[in-house]
């Protein structure tokens, strides 16, 4: 991806956190782009899902700082937070529909709460979401009678239908089968043609990745250990990368005193 | 000795945290409940799921109530000869005490639980986090019309069940056991004063607010509950946890509000 | 439809709970403007006024004619001074008697008021200057021989 001119839409420096006084990333750095879809990856327990969630704005870090669309969000007031939050959408692993509403209704919930549009316009807008996404004539259903794709996808037309500048997804292919995850992915890549979005994703799944990143960070152990095109990342020589391209279990390089402390577990 | 000790400084500190937790959580409701905009809809929605929905249940428990109240009253009272008493005895025990608090009790296992699931499984399927994603306040949104609700549904739900009470030691005391129509009712009359019906009124409105807030707390709460657990196991913890918590709190509201409200006049 | 239901719904919900709470407060909190209106208070003093409450009843020839409002302790005269509340068409002569009595031997207390005959009557927020308190019925009698014997 060629450096844009534009400055970037998400720039983290130096992010410490955790949560009590387990601390999960250990000084993160990312810039991502306008424009481009950028995915972080790493196993379970890497962080990626607590990278994610700093980057939302939903937990505080201990140290370091985050800016979105150009705002410092880590010292920003509820207010602003939200106002920045009007601008991106999120779509989350199980869609995180509202069981008490149809799917129409949980699609159009942001524009009912933040615009005043009338029915007429809120349910065209909806519909128009929903066919992007090949969910057309679900609009009526509850989600509990929706697939586990379907509702992935239900909940990304929700992200979108503010038409947001930055789209986040945590784990599109999560629990689906690989036709299904596929689809996802084409959705992924359609949506960014269509409405010149820059996107996040968040993921475990290579091939996933590899299919819709033009830049990837590897997460180990809450530390960044590579971000670069997919070209790049599947040439790194980095040993830990490479053990998670190809699939192999890492052993934890432990010091043996650390080893001991740890199978003695909790004697003192 | 020591791990006793551990046990009880550990569960004192969880308990302060716990209570620190709940109390902040109502002044944030509180606080974000009197910001514009308002909307009346939600709150019909949950007048009908806490207030209409439950008045079944005490129709059958306020007459069943009453019945029970007149029969005990009757058998005591007729050794002194007194029975002229017996409706202001049962309007007494029902405006005072056993009203408010039965109504209460059925409305907990009614519609406390099932809030306190309705929102854990919210917190726990991620809902919450889209909905703070959204810009849309959680406490504004989900929160506020639960309460707001349960303040209003409960005095109403109260005085149906002393009504109805009432009618049913009507059917002990005048039907079964021949005490006068007139006696029955002009000695209630006489007997409940204007501050009985005050502290019904109090109390109603307090156990009102109790039972959504700490159902509604213990679900948002969720991910901070003790053992950490998540998704349905930890649903159903905290929801009997919710159940005994704001039963207790009921009972103990009601001696506080007995105590307070007890004027030194009236003592006789 | 399924919206206006429920409101339907919630509407008659609030209706009937308005209504318990009016019956319940109307009929027995002696609250309402049907009463203020047409009722008036005259105050009255007692050496002692043990057993009596707020809200017991006040008799006339054995009817129940209103009830005991306000009771405070007038720390001048070491009194107890009771408000009660008269309907507007039982005129009080300025010579009418307030005792506080038993009903039966452990019922409530209550005020029995006896006409007096005297022209002038006392109006509303006046005070009824003749009283008996409350007091025992070994009391009572000596009392009762004490004043026949004078």
């Amino acid at each position: 991806m060629n450096p844009t001119s534009n400055p970037p839409v998400i720039e983290i420096n130096n992010l410490v956190a955790g949560y009590g006084g387990r601390e999960i990333l250990h000084g993160v750095n990312l810039t991502v782009n306008e424009g481009e879809i950028f995915v972080i990856m790493g196993g379970s327990g890497s962080g990626k899902t607590t990278l994610l969630r700093h980057i939302l704005g939903l937990n505080t870090p201990t140290s370091g700082s985050v800016s979105v669309l150009g705002k410092n969000i880590t010292h920003a007031s509820r207010k602003e937070l939200y106002e920045l939050r009007k601008q991106f959408g999120v779509a989350f692993q199980s869609g995180a529909l509202f069981g008490s509403m149809t799917v129409g209704e949980n699609v159009q919930l942001p524009l009912r709460e933040h615009s005043r549009l009338d029915d007429a316009t809120i349910g065209i807008m909806t519909r128009m979401k929903l066919e992007m996404l090949n969910l057309a004539g679900f609009e009526d259903l509850m989600p509990s009678e929706l697939s586990g794709g379907m509702l992935k996808r239900a909940g990304l037309a929700r992200a979108v239908i503010m038409d947001p500048k930055l789209l986040f997804f945590d784990e599109p292919s999560a629990g689906l089968d690989p036709i299904v995850s596929a689809a996802l992915d084409e959705s992924i890549l359609m949506l960014r043609e269509a409405m010149r979005m820059s996107i996040v994703v968040v993921t475990h799944e290579l091939e996933s990745a590899f299919r819709i990143a033009d830049r990837i960070m590897i997460l180990f152990q809450g530390s960044v250990a590579i971000t670069g095109t997919p070209e790049e990342v599947r040439n790194c020589d980095d040993e830990r990368v490479q053990d998670f391209l190809n699939r192999r279990s890492v052993e934890e390089q432990l010091e043996p005193d650390e080893y001991l402390r740890r199978l003695t577990g909790h004697i003192q | 000795m020591k791990r006793i000790l551990d046990k009880i400084g550990g569960d004192a500190l969880y308990f302060l945290n716990q209570a620190g937790l709940l109390t902040i959580f109502l002044f944030t409701t509180l606080q974000r409940m009197v910001m514009p905009p308002y909307r009346l809809f939600p709150v019909v929605k949950q007048i009908h799921f806490i207030g209409a929905r439950s008045m079944l249940v005490i129709l059958v428990a306020g007459t069943f109530t009453g019945m029970v109240i007149a029969l005990q009253f009757y058998n005591t009272l007729v050794r002194f000869g007194s029975v002229n008493l017996l409706g202001s005895a049962v309007g007494i025990s029902l405006i005072r005490e056993m009203g408010p608090v039965l109504t209460a009790l059925m409305v907990i296992g009614r519609a406390g639980s099932a809030i306190c699931a309705e929102i854990g499984i919210m917190r726990s399927d991620e809902q919450i986090d889209a909905l703070e994603c959204m810009a849309i306040d959680p406490y504004r949104y989900l929160i506020a019309p639960k309460i707001i609700a349960g303040v209003i549904s409960l005095p109403v739900l109260t005085f149906i069940f002393i009504f109805i009470g009432i009618m049913g030691g009507y059917l002990v005391g005048v039907l079964i056991f021949g005490v006068g129509e007139g006696a029955y009712f002009q000695g209630m009359y006489d007997g409940v004063l204007w501050s009985d019906i005050q502290m019904g009124l109090v109390k109603s409105l307090v156990f009102g607010l109790i039972i959504v807030w700490i159902a509604s707390a213990k679900g948002f709460l969720l991910h901070l509950d003790r053992s950490g657990a998540y998704g349905a196991e930890g649903v159903s913890r905290i929801t009997t946890n919710a159940v005994v918590l704001s039963s207790i709190a009921i009972l103990f509201a009601d001696y506080l509000i007995s105590a307070l409200m007890h004027e030194p006049g009236m003592a006789s | 439809m399924n919206r206006f239901s429920i409101e339907t719904v919630v509407g008659l919900f609030l209706v009937l709970g308005l209504a318990a709470f009016s019956f319940i407060a109307v009929k027995m909190g002696d609250i309402g403007f049907f009463h203020d209106r047409d009722r008036y208070t005259v105050t009255a003093r007692f050496d002692s006024i043990s057993g009596l409450k707020e809200g017991a009843f006040i008799e006339m020839a054995g009817v129940r004619v209103g009830t005991v409002g306000k009771i405070r302790f007038d720390n001048l005269d070491y009194e107890a001074v009771v408000e009660m509340s008269i309907p507007n068409e039982i005129e009080l002569q300025e010579d009418s008697i307030a005792s506080i009595r038993t009903n039966g031997i452990i019922g409530d207390k209550f005020i029995k008021i006896s006409a007096g005959g005297a022209d002038e009557l006392i109006p509303p927020g006046g005070e009824i200057m003749e009283t008996e308190s409350s007091i025992s019925l070994e009391e009572l009698i000596s009392k009762y021989i004490f004043e026949t014997d004078s």
